[in-house]
C-alpha cells in the first residue's frame, strides 16, 4: 500500500478559490431492473466534480460507485435505468473541436452523447484486457477513435498520434501492431490510459484502473497517470476500494454505502480525521506502514443487500455506535464543521457523543498534498 | 503452419476410420449382392443354375477371398484412383457416377449451406443486438424449425408449394430438372428448371439448418455486448454500426467453430432432403445403392462425403485461424 506521505505537489498549482465544476450529479437515482423488481443501486445523489481535480470514489463491492459514474455517462448495462436526477456536464474543451457550454447528459441524444463521449469524458475500466477488443490489433482501436474523432486526419496523421499517445505513457510505437493478448497487464492498461487521453479529455472516469495490476505496477501507472494530469488538466473521478490509494491522489473523497454517498470531504480530512464510523472502519481495513503497531479492525459484517435495506441508516447493523435513532431514522448528508465536509451520521447531529475516533482534529495544512489546496486554506484562515 | 500440419494428421485419420466403417458397415448388413442380383434376374425370366453362376463370378464371388484380404485390396485400388463399377448401373465405373451425382450436390448444398449460414448469423447478430424488442418473436420460430425433422420440413414444403401437391401448385418438388421439356446443357430454359427444381430442397435446408445458426449467434450476441470492451466501444462515441462490429466479429468466433458441427448435420439432412425430392445427387444414390446392396457404390459415395465434410472442416479450422488472431499465434507457435 502507499504511504500517505507522498511527495506534495506545489500549492500554488492550484487556485486559491474552489475550481469551477465540469460535471455535477445532483439527486441521481439508478435503478437495476423495473417495477417491483427493481433494486435501486444509487439512490440520491451529489457529486460535484471540479475542473482539473482528482475526485475519489469509494465504498465497499456493490457500493454504488461504478454504477454513479457508468450512469453519468449514460453508459448503464442492461437492466440499468436512470430513474431521477440530473447530470450536469459544463463543457470548456481543450481543443477546438468538441461541444462548449452546459449539457444536460441525461436529456442529451445519441449523437451529442458521441461528440461528449471519449473526447470530452473518457472511461478507462478495471480490466485493460477485457477493454480492448481481442481481435483487433491496439494501433486499430486507436485509428477507430481517431478517425470518428477527428475527421481532418490522415492515415498517417491518426498513426503518429497514436505513437505519440504510447510514448506518452512508456510504450514503444511497434506495439501498436500487437493485439491486446500479447501485452501484459500493465501494458494494457497504459494503452487503455493512452487512448483515453487521445482526444484531450476534460474528465476521465477511472473504474478501479489499478485493482488488477500488481501493487509495482499500480504505483508506477498511477504516477504516470497523476503526472499526465498535470500536464493536461483533466479532471477525474477515481473509483477505488482502497481508500488509503485514493488518500495520495484525491482533492476530494466521497465515501458510497448501499448506493448513497456517506461521507464527503477532502482527501486528507477524510483521511486523518474521518467522521462516518464507516470510513473509520474502511481506513482501519489498511494495514499502516509507519508508526506503532495496531491491531487491524476492519468492518464486521457483509455489505447489505440492496434489495433488503435495513432500515434507518443502512450501515446501523455493522456499526459499533449505532444508537436507537440510527435504526429508525436515516441520517441525510449534512454540512459539518471544518473545511468543505459534510457527512450523514446521527452521531453528527444533536447532543450525541462523539465517539474518540471519530473525533480527530482536522489535519494540520502540510499534512499532504489535498489539505493545501484552496478549500482548506479557506477554511484555516476563517479560523 | 504446425497447426495446419496437426490438422491435417487428424484429418487423415478421421478419414481412414470413417473408410474403413463404409468397407465393413454394408458387409454385415443382411443378404448380399449375388442373391438380390437373382432374384432380379428371376423378375424378367428364369435363372438358372448358369445364370446363377454367370452372376457369382460378374461380382467377384467365384473366389473365396477373406474379408481382410478385401479390405487390403479396398485400399490398393483407393490409391490407384479405382473405385471400383456398379452392378446395379451397367458396370459403369462408380467415379464416372459419382462425377455426375456429385454437381447436383455440392450446388445445392454449397447454396444452401452458404446461404443459411450468412443469413442465419447476420440474423441472430441483430436478434441480439435488438435483445427484448419485437425481433425476439423469432425466438420461437426458430426454436420450432431447428427442432423440426428435415425430411418432416421437406414433406411440408411439398404439401404446401409442390406442384403434384393440391395446395398451390408453384414449384417442381421432384427431381434436378425438367427431364421431359428441356434439354442438358448450356441454355436458359435448362438452367432455369435446374433454378426452379432446387428451391424446395434448398429451401428446407436453409429454414431447417439456419435456426441453429440463428440462436448460437444471439445468445452468443448477448453475452459479448456485455464485455467492457463493447462498453468501451460505446463510450468511445463509435457509431452504432461500428459498435455491433466489435460485438459481432467477437461473437462470431464460437458460430465459426462450430461450424464443423453443423456442416455434418447439414450433410446428414441434406441425404434425407434429396431423398424426399427425389434429387439426382449422391444423397439418392446412396440410398438406391444401400437398397441393392451395391457395396461398391456405397463405399464410393462414402468417401466423396467424408471427403467433403472434412475439407468443409478444414475450411471453417482456416477461416477461424484468420479472423482470430489468439489463434493465429497459436498457429504460429
Amino acid at each position: 500500500m502507499m504511504a500517505p506521505e507522498a511527495p506534495a505537489r506545489t500549492p500554488s498549482a492550484k487556485p486559491a478559490q474552489l475550481a469551477e465544476p465540469v460535471l455535477e450529479i445532483r439527486g441521481l437515482c439508478v435503478d437495476y431492473g423495473y417495477g417491483a423488481d427493481a433494486v435501486s443501486a444509487v439512490v440520491d445523489c451529489d457529486l460535484v466534480l471540479r475542473r482539473g481535480e482528482v475526485m475519489g470514489l469509494a465504498g465497499e463491492s456493490g457500493s454504488g460507485k461504478s454504477t454513479l459514474a457508468m450512469a453519468a455517462i449514460r453508459l448503464l448495462r442492461s437492466p440499468g435505468v436512470i430513474t431521477a436526477g440530473e447530470v450536469l456536464f459544463h463543457s470548456r474543451p481543450f481543443s477546438e473541436e468538441g461541444p462548449r457550454g452546459t449539457i444536460d447528459m441525461l436529456a442529451a441524444n445519441d449523437s451529442v452523447l458521441r461528440t461528449v463521449r471519449w473526447s470530452e469524458i473518457s472511461v478507462v475500466l478495471q480490466s485493460a484486457l477485457n477493454a480492448l477488443n481481442p481481435v483487433i490489433t491496439i494501433g486499430a482501436q486507436f485509428d477507430d477513435l481517431l478517425r470518428v474523432h477527428r475527421p481532418s486526419f490522415s492515415n498517417r496523421d491518426r498513426w503518429n498520434r497514436s505513437a505519440e499517445l504510447l510514448d506518452m505513457v512508456g510504450m514503444t510505437a511497434d506495439r501498436l501492431r500487437s493485439y491486446p493478448h500479447e501485452l501484459s497487464g500493465g501494458m494494457c492498461q497504459r494503452a487503455m490510459i493512452a487512448m483515453a487521453l487521445a482526444l484531450e479529455p476534460q474528465v476521465i472516469l477511472l473504474d478501479e484502473p489499478t485493482t488488477a495490476l500488481d501493487v509495482v505496477t499500480q504505483r508506477e501507472i498511477l504516477e504516470e497517470l497523476m503526472g499526465l494530469r498535470d500536464q493536461l488538466g483533466f479532471a477525474a473521478l477515481f473509483i477505488t476500494h482502497d481508500l488509503s490509494l485514493l488518500v495520495e491522489l484525491a482533492d476530494e473523497i466521497a465515501v458510497m454505502y448501499a448506493g448513497r454517498v456517506m461521507e464527503r470531504a477532502p482527501a486528507a480530512s477524510l483521511f486523518h480525521a474521518p467522521r462516518l464510523p464507516y470510513t473509520y472502519g474502511l481506513l482501519n481495513c489498511f494495514p499502516p506502514m509507519h508508526g506503532p503497531r495496531r491491531p487491524m479492525e476492519g468492518i464486521p459484517g457483509s455489505p447489505p443487500d440492496l434489495r433488503v435495506l435495513p432500515t434507518g441508516c443502512a450501515f446501523h447493523p455493522r456499526c459499533r455506535w449505532a444508537m436507537e435513532r440510527c435504526r429508525q431514522e436515516r441520517p441525510v448528508l449534512r454540512p459539518l464543521g471544518g473545511p468543505n465536509r459534510e457527512v450523514a451520521c446521527w452521531l453528527h447531529a444533536g447532543d450525541a457523543t462523539i465517539p474518540r475516533e471519530l473525533a480527530h482534529p482536522e489535519p494540520p495544512a502540510a499534512a499532504g498534498r489535498p489539505a493545501a489546496t484552496g478549500p482548506a486554506r479557506a477554511a484555516r484562515a476563517r479560523r | 503452419m504446425r497447426l495446419l500440419l496437426r490438422r491435417l494428421s487428424f484429418y487423415v485419420i478421421a478419414a481412414w476410420v470413417a473408410l474403413t466403417i463404409s468397407f465393413f458397415l454394408p458387409r454385415v448388413m443382411p443378404g448380399n449382392p449375388v442373391q438380390e442380383a437373382i432374384s432380379r434376374a428371376t423378375q424378367s425370366g428364369v435363372c438358372n443354375l448358369e445364370c446363377v453362376n454367370a452372376i457369382r463370378l460378374e461380382l467377384g464371388f467365384g473366389v473365396h477371398t477373406s474379408i481382410w484380404v478385401q479390405y487390403l485390396q479396398f485400399w490398393g485400388n483407393l490409391f490407384h484412383g479405382d473405385l471400383g463399377s456398379s452392378w446395379t448401373q451397367g458396370n459403369q465405373p462408380v467415379a464416372t457416377l459419382i462425377a455426375q451425382y456429385l454437381p447436383w450436390t455440392i450446388g445445392l448444398l454449397g447454396a444452401a449451406t452458404v446461404i443459411s449460414f450468412v443469413l442465419g448469423t447476420l440474423i441472430g447478430i441483430v436478434m441480439g443486438w435488438l435483445r427484448g424488442s419485437w425481433l425476439d418473436w423469432l425466438m420461437p420460430v426458430a426454436t420450432l424449425f431447428q427442432a423440426i425433422p428435415y425430411f418432416l420440413l421437406a414433406l411440408v414444403l411439398t404439401m404446401f408449394f409442390g406442384e403434384t401437391a393440391h395446395m398451390l401448385h408453384l414449384l417442381p418438388s421432384s427431381g434436378g430438372y425438367d427431364v421431359y421439356t428441356v434439354a442438358p446443357g448450356m441454355n436458359w430454359p435448362y438452367l432455369w428448371s435446374i433454378v426452379t427444381h432446387a428451391v424446395l430442397p434448398a429451401a428446407t435446408v436453409v429454414l431447417a439448418s439456419m435456426a441453429g445458426f440463428i440462436l448460437g449467434m444471439r445468445n452468443q450476441m448477448i453475452t459479448t455486448m456485455d464485455e467492457d470492451f463493447v462498453l468501451v466501444a460505446r463510450a468511445k462515441g463509435l457509431p452504432r454500426r461500428r459498435v455491433v462490429w466489435y460485438a459481432a466479429r467477437n461473437a462470431m468466433l464460437p458460430s465459426v467453430s462450430n461450424f464443423s458441427i453443423a456442416i455434418s448435420l447439414v450433410v446428414a439432412g441434406q441425404l434425407l432432403v434429396e431423398l424426399v425430392f427425389n434429387y439426382p445427387g449422391i444423397g439418392y444414390h446412396l440410398f438406391k445403392a444401400v437398397e441393392d446392396l451395391d457395396y461398391v457404390l456405397v463405399q464410393g459415395i462414402f468417401l466423396v462425403i467424408v471427403v467433403v465434410v472434412l475439407v468443409a472442416n478444414l475450411l471453417a479450422d482456416l477461416v477461424y485461424v484468420l479472423i482470430d488472431p489468439r489463434a493465429r499465434q497459436e498457429a504460429a507457435g
